[in-house]
């Protein structure tokens, strides 16, 4: 008797006691979390020493900075359709995912970000590694919790997720004090975690009545246009949007973040509108007499001057967040829906088949007549062809991640997405230094595919660190830095609008990117000419390993077509002769 | 144009923070802002009177209000039938000899007089946010040391005028 009792104390003791951290580890493992983007430091110990004994539970991915990891996750997320999960510690950890958060939040990317912060006792005293992460975070997430009491913990992070990946996405930040990390779990937990969210109820389904007035709109309509959104793709509704332009014969342009939405190459694909969208699209735009807008949020780069978008058209939008319909176009016929239902209702809903012929014929010349266009240099490579050779290298399959600037209107106007989920850029916010951490996010997330990141030579110095990652994890990213030795973009509008007065956006002096490659055990190329780099195609897209490329373009390239800033969608210019 | 707008919000950490953060990210101008405990435990009510340009921006207000997790319910109760009202303390320069004749300014306005010092008197007064303007513009001549006003709070009235009613009260009714 008196033995076994001494076994049985024994036991108790050598298992140790859970702990919050314990219980916010155990809560992800129930959410399904398979990666997590984390990187330690003072107040996340706890949360990191978790995950330590819950290592078998998680893929854990340590970026070289935060802003690695949450851009990581961010591709994470574009691609699986998941929420990124990133772990941070207090202070400048938080700090450090702040951009991340933003862009997460415009692009409406699921993320669950969790960050250490000091202990309760010493909250509010300018603490060591101390931030106000609620104030700072508060405009920039979905949500955010603070965790006061770790018996909400369980509850917290259920919520969290749901906020996070239900209605329109984002991030939702939760906030850990160590010294609830820290606290030991003494009274039993209920199994069953019940979520407490009153004020949120997203509205899913359509409003018949308004589903009905589009159906009307749609068969008198002579001069109709879909503009298809990344709400598409969040909503999973590609294939209900090809099948309802296809079976009323409905032309379709796409937003930026929604380029896959609807086949690049089909033929009632318009092109990408907006500031450096097609002439087609745009054209659409500014013709249409109806205007259907699904899942975009009439970005002011889409929409150009507002004074003269879409001036003749009855505009329907149909959009999951309320806020969105209405904001910057009045809209006739507001639809507040996730884009699938509202898509599969109005399929159901037999519309007569409108006639818009004229139409049709008009917008095919100026596809035929307006295509996208550049002036390909003897041996010199540009951006465009650089786009045009990976989009042919990876026959239009890779999933394809950039940074901000002429290298991402370029991918988006020669990469022909045409399939969803395979486009990973930053829309809203444009951040410098995305493109290639995402990549390894969405390579986690797809380890099959072929991840292609295209950055910038600006862009790629900003998170070039987590090549670290390439080489730790074996990650097969091909990275193309389209190299004009400048900010391209910068540059651009310096010689557009400021009197070609360049103000810090030529870079004189760069690292050898091969160099660099290598010295991270990754494969390096330099290419200089079109023809070393059809050469070289083999060797970065059959090699099984990470690649780096330095693609020496022409510094001097511009992106066209182009709308001018405060100009109209009917102001193009650029575009080809 | 001004509105009454009230958000029925959850009584947590953080909540003004997010809805003042909000309305002044989204460039809506506050004009006053009141905050209580409700009847229903846990819940507390906002009213706010904002300044609006058009009414799509009004519409932007109240459904960024309605994005946020802690808000129930957001109301533009402008256009019914409410009571609205508000409180001021009004402390001005005053003596014994002047003490009548404020007396005489404040009795119609049912204000009181809640606190009196050698060269000062407080006053309180509630009600609708025009008639505590009067009272401090009558009061002005004898200088105002110190002014507190809390803000609109307001109720819907129960009975409402039917949709049609042309004679719609006052907003800040």
């Amino acid at each position: 008797m008196e033995r076994a009792n001494t076994q049985a104390e024994q036991t108790s003791m050598q298992k140790e006691p859970k702990t919050g951290a314990d219980l916010l580890v155990e809560s992800l493992i129930n959410e399904g979390v398979e990666t997590i983007f984390g990187y330690p430091g003072g107040a996340a110990l706890p949360i990191f020493d978790a995950l330590y004994k819950a290592q078998n539970s998680f893929t854990q991915i340590l970026a070289r900075h935060e802003q690695g990891s949450i851009h990581a996750a961010e591709g994470y997320a574009r691609v699986s359709g998941k929420p990124g999960v990133v772990i941070a510690t207090s202070g400048p950890g938080a700090t450090n995912l702040v951009t991340g958060i933003a862009d997460a939040m415009i692009d409406s990317l699921p993320l669950i970000v969790i960050t250490g912060q000091v202990a309760q006792g010493i909250i509010g005293t300018d603490a060591f590694q101390e931030v106000d992460v609620m104030g700072v975070t508060t405009p920039i997430t979905k949500h955010n919790y603070q965790v006061r009491n770790v018996n909400d913990l369980p509850r917290i992070v259920k919520e969290a997720f749901h906020i996070a990946t239900t209605g329109r996405p984002g991030p939702v930040l939760i906030d850990m004090p160590k010294d609830i990390s820290a606290e030991v779990i003494t009274n039993h937990l209920p199994k069953e975690v019940i979520l407490d969210l009153p004020g949120y109820q997203p509205t899913i389904k359509p409003n018949p009545l308004q589903i009905k007035k589009l159906a009307e709109a749609i068969e008198q309509a002579k001069k109709p246009v879909i503009l298809s959104g990344a709400g598409i793709l969040f909503a999973k509704a590609s294939e209900e949007i090809k099948t309802f332009a296809e079976k009323y014969s409905i032309p379709v342009a796409s937003t930026l973040l929604g380029l896959g939405a609807f086949p690049g190459e089909h033929p009632l694909f318009l092109g990408m509108a907006g500031m450096h969208g097609t002439y087609a699209a745009n054209t659409a735009l500014y013709e249409c007499d109806l205007l259907i807008n699904i899942g975009a949020r009439f970005d002011d780069r889409l929409t150009g001057n507002l004074a003269s978008f879409a001036p003749n058209a009855t505009v329907a939008h149909i959009d999951i967040d309320p806020a969105e319909i209405g904001k910057n176009v009045p809209t006739e016929i507001p639809i507040v829906s996730d884009a699938k239902e509202a898509l599969t209702k109005l399929l159901a809903h037999n519309i007569q088949q409108p006639t818009h012929e004229d139409w049709l014929v008009r917008l095919h010349e100026n596809r035929k007549e307006y295509p996208l266009w550049y002036n390909n240099p003897d041996s010199e490579m540009i951006g465009q062809w650089v786009i045009e050779k990976v989009y042919e290298a990876t026959e239009g399959k890779a999933i394809v991640t950039t940074d901000v600037g002429q290298h991402q209107m370029w991918t988006a106007q020669f990469y022909k997405f045409n399939s969803p989920d395979r486009w990973v850029s930053s829309g809203g916010l444009g951040t410098m230094g995305f493109g290639f951490p995402a990549a390894i996010g969405a390579q986690l997330a797809k380890p099959e595919d072929t991840v292609v990141s295209i950055v910038g030579d600006g862009g790629f110095q900003m998170t070039l660190q987590e090549l670290s990652i390439l080489q730790e994890r074996g990650l097969p990213v091909k990275v193309i830095i389209v190299n004009n030795q400048a900010l391209g973009m910068v540059r651009q509008w310096q010689e557009a609008f400021y009197s070609e007065r360049y103000s810090q956006s030529i870079f004189n002096i760069q690292p050898d990117f091969v160099k660099l490659a290598e010295s991270y055990n990754v494969k390096g190329l330099k290419v200089t000419t079109q023809q070393e780099f059809i050469d070289a195609l083999p060797e970065i897209f059959d090699y099984e390993g990470p690649v780096l490329v330095d693609a020496r373009v022409i510094q001097q390239e511009n992106v066209f077509p182009m709308i001018a800033p405060g100009k109209g969608l009917n102001e193009m210019i650029g575009v080809k002769p | 144009m001004k509105r009454i707008i009230t958000a029925t919000v959850r009584n947590r950490s953080g909540v003004l923070n997010r809805v003042t953060s909000l309305l002044q990210r989204r460039q809506f101008n506050i004009e006053s802002i009141s905050v209580g405990r409700t009847e229903t435990e846990g819940m507390s009510k906002m009213t706010f009177v904002v300044d609006v340009e058009d009414y799509q921006k009004l519409e932007q207000v109240t459904k960024q209000l309605n994005k946020q997790i802690d808000v129930i319910k957001v109301s533009d109760i402008s256009e019914k039938a409410i009571v609205a009202r508000e409180l001021a303390l009004i402390k001005i320069v005053s003596n014994s000899q002047l003490r009548g004749e404020i007396q005489g300014i404040i009795d119609p306005f049912r204000a009181s007089i809640i606190d009196i010092s050698k060269d000062s008197i407080s006053i309180q007064v509630t009600g609708k946010p025009e008639k505590i303007e009067a009272l401090i513009e009558l009061l002005k001549p004898f200088g105002i040391k110190e002014l507190a006003r809390t803000g609109v709070t307001a109720l819907v009235r129960s009975q409402q005028p039917a949709s049609n009613d042309s004679t719609l009260p006052s907003i800040l009714g």
